[in-house]
């Protein structure tokens, strides 16, 4: 039986990125930032989501990439984390896909790399080299603290 | 079925019929003579036995349905009132709410009620509710199953109906219906089967009575009484075609042999004749309905809304509103006639939504302060003091979120009134005051605040006892004991861990004391204070905001960045040279009216991006913590606004020095700057 997974795909740094689209609340065009003092690096600040105060995170920096200038085909992506909404930048999401489950596969062994613990599996379609991205462990408070040691 | 959705709803008005049951009983033991807030009593009960019946919560229901027992006996003058019963019934009410919580709380509502109901049951069997013995309990039950038996039987109302009908020729048929074992939807059936019956006669009398049947507490059975003109086959045939019915008997009614047992049960009812019984009925039956007819306005006209639905309407509500600024300043730019009229006709109705939108989050203090009297009640019974609490200006509203949060602190200051500050009967008729003591609550409005006091007519506070106390505590010292006011005296029994009972007794003195009270009041952004004269009583006067979700800030920039700095923190704001700053310890400082103040540079703090030229004014905004002051430098100020508290969210919640955030006109948003952790 095959089943397919929903996924949003998005690029950061010309690699594939996805993630569950029902975790996935609405992409937004770059909007106003506003900067939290003392806040861990990877955290822009926050932005009003028709009246939410949403706070965005720089995946660039939070996969340890450099940042660049943000432009127009810089996308939002409002994530659902434990009932709150998170918003990613990333450089540009335009697709969704169907993913065949049976396509996944574990992250192969990268050593030394801290990404590798916020990516659930690889996903291989047709040419296309997906990287599944875990939110939880992305994102999760514990993981930003272990950053913020880290530097 | 899936009760879940309904679920919010039963609890809700679960807590409503709770919550008039204790009111009215309290009228009631007031008024034990009219019986007409028994039936009111009875019908929140009946409600609430349907409700929870419905939803399959039978130990609920088994409890209701034993305290309306006891409720129809007291209100037809089976039983007669007494301080006991009422301690039973408010047991009762007391264990319902229990049940309540623990399914608000996603339990399952069950609980050990044995006792309570055992006692109810005496009640009913009208004895005195004080022990009891397993045998009691075997009668008691028996009494019941015997209840159970004759509901198969006929009322004389009923039985009337009956006998008339047979004189007009009618055919009388007693129906029993068995619906399949896997039928679905019980109650459509019975609905359906009632259709049919409809159509056919007139149903008289259902077996278990038609609300059970529509809230499906039945097995696969049910009997109906009827008259009609037609056959017992037709009638069969026709319930037959009701999809899911298994069975169907029916018998005729033989009325000579239900004369006779209608004459063993109640023979006088069967002595009175025809016509004047038909008399007899029907104006008590007018009787009910004019009771009941002035209830029916008592329900206000009112919706429940989640609060959390109001929230995503204060949020849409706003982003109208920061267009609204936007159309402003493109209409002013754009100089258009009509285009300036229909703006500033949307300004007007905007700014009249939003007070609805503002104002419908407002709920009465009401909602909190009816659960006192039955409180103290119990307080006083516990305490063996006798109280009469007095409540005024209930109906004064307060914003949601304030509700919510000051209901426990009353709670405290209630207990403690009534445990330190009532005095027992003796000794106030010792000291020559009534020997009733009395308690008053009182909420009023006053500018942008809600006052709330509870005033007693108690002993007072002992100023020597709490100074005494505050000294062997350590919390101040003998030199400062002497500087200090009556009122700065009463005020120490805030003070953490600071109690002056003697002894510690069940209602308070845990330790856990007033601190905590105090504690909650000011995290609310109010403020508690305490009046007193010893021997005459005492007052604690809270003051509270209208709301917490709105409050007025001091907009600053710090180079492209706008803070927002809560007023209530700011004493005044100065501009002052350079040059006037001090040095002290490596910390800048300045001399303010005599007062050397620390300068707290923000755009250091916040490492804010430099990308202006520092000029030689700085822009000051003196703000305090309690005694101690600090002037926090911006760059500039841009005004007083009225703003929209907003949380960071729990991603966020630790961000350094910021209490949250709020959206500006533009729609940007900007931080709130939380003073208390700036000064140490």
């Amino acid at each position: 039986m095959s089943e397919d997974m929903k996924v949003i795909v998005f690029q950061i740094k010309d690699k594939e990125y996805a993630i569950p689209v029902d975790k996935v609340s609405g992409i937004e065009k770059i909007l106003h930032i506003t900067r939290v003092p003392k806040a861990v690096k990877f955290v822009k600040g926050v932005i009003n989501l028709r009246g939410v105060i949403t706070p965005i995170i720089d995946l660039r920096v939070r996969f340890g990439f450099e940042e660049v200038e943000y432009d127009e085909s810089t996308r939002i992506i409002i994530v659902i984390l434990d009932d709150m909404e998170v918003g990613l930048i990333v450089d540009s999401a335009n697709d969704v896909l169907d993913i065949p489950v049976e396509s996944i596969e574990p992250q192969p062994e990268v050593v030394g790399h801290l990404a590798s613990e916020y990516i659930s599996g690889v996903a291989k379609i047709e040419k296309r080299l997906l990287v599944l991205i875990n939110m939880e462990k992305a994102l999760s408070l514990e993981m930003t603290e272990n950053m913020l040691r880290e530097g | 079925m899936d009760m879940n959705q309904y679920l919010e709803v039963f609890i809700e008005e679960s807590k409503e019929h709770l919550q008039t049951c204790s009111e009215q009983l309290l009228v009631l033991e007031k008024n034990p003579e009219d019986l007409s807030i028994v039936n009111e009593i009875f019908r929140s009960a009946h409600t609430l036995k349907g409700m929870s019946a419905t939803m399959g919560y039978e130990d609920l229901t088994n409890l209701t349905h034993k305290m309306e027992n006891v409720l129809d006996a007291i209100r037809n003058s089976q039983i007669a009132l007494s301080s006991e019963l009422f301690d039973v019934i408010f047991l009762a009410v007391d264990d319902l709410e229990a049940m309540v919580m623990s399914i608000a709380e996603g339990g399952d509502g069950k609980r050990n009620v044995e006792e309570v109901v055992h006692q109810l049951e005496m009640i009913e069997k009208g004895e005195s509710p004080v022990s009891s013995t397993i045998a009691e309990i075997a009668a008691a039950s028996a009494v019941l199953e015997k209840e159970e038996m004759t509901a198969g039987e006929y009322d004389e109302f009923e039985w009337t109906v009956l006998q008339q009908s047979k004189d007009q020729g009618f055919n009388s048929f007693e129906i029993s219906i068995g619906l399949r074992e896997d039928c679905l939807l019980k109650a459509a059936r019975v609905f359906m089967v009632f259709e049919v019956l409809e159509k056919s006669g007139e149903v008289i009398k259902s077996h278990p009575p038609v609300e059970l049947l529509e809230e499906e507490q039945f097995d696969q059975q049910f009997t109906v009484t009827m008259v009609t003109t037609e056959s017992s086959d037709e009638i069969k045939e026709k319930i037959m075609k009701v999809s899911e019915v298994d069975q169907v008997v029916v018998n005729a009614l033989d009325l000579e042999g239900l004369r006779h047992a209608a004459n063993s049960i109640e023979n006088q009812v069967a002595e009175i004749p025809e016509q004047e019984k038909n008399k007899a009925v029907l104006p008590t039956d007018n009787d009910d309905k004019k009771k009941q007819a002035p209830v029916k306005p008592a329900s206000s006209k009112t919706i429940r809304v989640n609060i959390e639905r109001l929230d995503i309407l204060m949020n849409l509500f706003e982003e109208l509103v920061i267009d609204r600024g936007r159309l402003d300043q493109i209409s002013s730019d754009l100089d258009n006639q009509e285009l300036h009229e229909t703006v500033e006709r949307m300004s007007r109705i905007t700014s009249d939504l939003q007070t609805i939108v503002l104002n419908m989050r407002m709920v009465p203090v009401e909602t909190v302060f009816n659960r006192f009297p039955k409180m103290v009640r119990q307080l006083a019974r516990d305490l063996n003091k006798k109280v009469n609490l007095e409540i005024n200006g209930a109906e004064t509203e307060l914003d949601r979120t304030v509700i919510d949060e000051i209901g426990d602190p009353l709670v405290h200051l209630l207990r403690n009134a009534m445990d330190h500050g009532i005095e027992t009967p003796e000794e106030r008729l010792a000291k020559g005051k009534n020997e009733e003591g009395k308690i008053l609550l009182k909420a009023y409005h006053s500018g942008n605040h809600v006052f709330i006091e509870i005033e007693d007519d108690g002993a007072g506070i002992n100023k020597d006892r709490v100074l005494n106390k505050a000294l062997s505590n350590g919390i101040l010292t003998k030199e400062t004991a002497a500087t200090l006011t009556d009122k700065q005296i009463y005020e120490l029994i805030f003070a953490s861990g600071f109690s002056t009972a003697e002894t510690i007794s069940d209602v308070s003195g845990r330790g856990v004391g007033l601190d905590v009270v105090k504690n909650t009041i000011e995290s609310l952004g109010g403020s508690v204070t305490i009046d007193s004269k010893e021997n005459e009583g005492s007052i604690f006067l809270i003051q509270l905001p209208l709301t917490l979700s709105i409050i007025s800030v001091m907009l600053v920039a710090i180079q492209n960045e706008k803070y927002a700095i809560p007023l209530s923190s700011i004493i005044e704001t100065a501009i002052i040279k350079k040059a006037d700053i001090l040095n002290a310890h490596n910390q800048q400082v300045i001399d303010f009216r005599g007062k050397i103040l620390p300068l707290l540079f923000l755009k250091d703090i916040f490492e804010v991006p430099i990308s202006q030229e520092e000029e030689e004014s700085l822009s000051v905004v003196i703000v305090r913590k309690g005694d101690k002051l600090a002037g926090l430098v911006v760059d500039s100020f841009i005004g007083q606004l009225e703003i929209v508290l907003k949380s960071l969210g729990n991603y966020l919640n630790s961000a350094f020095a910021i209490s949250g955030a709020t959206i500006l006109g533009d729609g940007q948003v900007a931080l709130i700057i939380d003073c208390n952790t700036l000064i140490h």
